[in-house]
């Protein structure tokens, strides 16, 4: 399930028990991380919105590091608080988190399912490539599923949206920008 | 204080001022998309400030941290250009300042994406990203707005005449920005005006607007000399944590 982000891999075969000890403790991170949501999408776990970067063992803790989506977002803050408390609930408290920077977060990281995760909560999920000029286009509005849509505006709730209207059933939504 | 530092900080303090300016507009955006588009700017003009403070406070050393650099220094010490501390006025006006700082900062940071410090690289990497769609959404709003109705023209036009003279400070070396250009630290800035003033003339030109001919420029921002509005961005951005030192939301 974490194999979508590119930044994450769990494939090392490895012989020996305590290597084999390691990639089982990340697997178990990785398992409890995907329960936890992100606190402004309810239901969408955070490592299907690729924020998960690495897991890894450094002298005698573990090392979560997460990746920041725009410099802004308020819920910097409160992501480390949040997945802290999941694990030391899970009882992993040898535990680190970071937030960071680079390679920068992308929604090119964002899973299949944490799009279709998207869509059924009524935010159309990012199609397109992020680059200037280019925020990508809702491929169709999450009420109705009418491709006839219009952009409101470039900004929505959270820096990460764009405030958009469906031409067909007329409802607002908003549209989460390639980035 | 080193001449990276005051680097570092002139960097940190136009987008920690202007956050500060464009948050002014909570609440009272002249409709709400706009509203939240200025304060979602807002936001990730604060959080690209976090970073280089966080970078800068790393420097310095002691118990310096972001907060301490963000929230307590005194007014000739903070190094933004006089450009984002100008009052917001008018939607207009808020778009035009946006505008010229947002064309700026897009060529800024262009080529801070290539810069061989790895963590000022990281920053840049990252808020380029964020300062396209700032630089998008402002300039989409001078065209919309200069090329709208009479009235929205010619409040664009004033706006544009009275903030150009804040304009040259940006390709005007400070101190210390001559100092690290030996090393290769801080940027060519002559080269970033002719980029800059290729994307704003094309602007201008779609909107209809007419770029100033103004020649003499208000200068001091870089170096800490402040025009009055500075002062009173300082006393509402400072007031909780003198009032309440070390006091936490």
């Amino acid at each position: 399930m974490i194999k979508r982000n590119p930044q994450v891999s769990i494939t090392t075969i490895s012989s020996t028990q305590e290597e084999r000890d390691k990639i089982l403790k990340r697997i178990e991170i990785a398992s409890i991380l995907y329960e936890v949501s992100d606190p402004e999408l309810p239901g969408i776990s955070i490592v299907d919105l690729g924020m998960l970067v690495d897991i890894f063992p450094e002298e005698d803790h573990w090392h979560v590091m997460l990746a920041t989506t725009y410099s802004g977002c308020p819920a910097i803050d409160v992501i480390p608080v949040i997945v802290k408390t999941a694990l030391e609930d899970a009882g992993i408290t040898d535990v680190k988190i970071s937030m960071g920077i680079s390679p920068p977060w992308s929604t090119d990281w964002i899973s299949e399912v944490g799009k279709e995760k998207l869509l059924a909560y009524g935010i159309a999920p990012p199609n397109g490539s992020p680059t200037l000029h280019d925020e990508g286009k809702p491929k169709q509005c999450p009420q109705c599923g009418s491709t006839h849509t219009s952009l409101i505006s470039l900004y929505g709730s959270t820096p990460c949206k764009a405030s958009y209207k469906c031409e067909t059933c007329l409802e607002p939504f908003e549209y989460f920008k390639c980035f | 204080m080193n001449a990276k530092i005051k680097y570092l900080l002139h960097l940190a303090d136009c987008p920690l001022i202007l956050g500060q300016r464009l948050g002014e507009w909570c609440g009272h955006g002249p409709v709400l998309e706009q509203d939240i588009a200025l304060t979602n700017i807002s936001l990730d003009l604060i959080g690209q400030a976090r970073l280089l403070y966080q970078y800068a406070a790393s420097l310095v050393g002691g118990k310096s941290t972001e907060d301490t650099l963000a929230m307590l220094r005194l007014e000739h010490e903070y190094l933004n250009l006089l450009l984002v501390e100008q009052p917001n006025k008018n939607f207009g006006a808020t778009i035009v300042r946006q505008f010229l700082y947002d064309a700026f900062n897009l060529c800024q940071y262009e080529k801070l994406t290539h810069h061989d410090d790895p963590q000022l690289n990281a920053i840049a990497v990252k808020t380029l990203k964020e300062i396209k769609y700032h630089y998008r959404y402002s300039s989409e709003w001078v065209i919309r707005l200069g090329d709208g109705t009479e009235e929205s023209h010619r409040i664009m036009q004033e706006a544009l005449d009275e903030l150009w003279r804040n304009t040259g400070e940006m390709f005007q070396p400070a101190s210390y920005e001559i100092e690290l250009l030996k090393e290769g630290y801080s940027l060519d800035l002559n080269a970033i005006q002719s980029i800059w003033m290729e994307k704003v003339s094309t602007i201008l030109n779609q909107a209809g607007l007419v770029q100033p001919k103004t020649e003499v420029m208000q200068t001091g921002g870089k170096e800490g000399r402040h025009t009055e509005h500075m002062g009173y961005i300082l006393a509402e951005l400072q007031f909780m944590q003198r009032t309440y030192p070390e006091m936490q939301w």
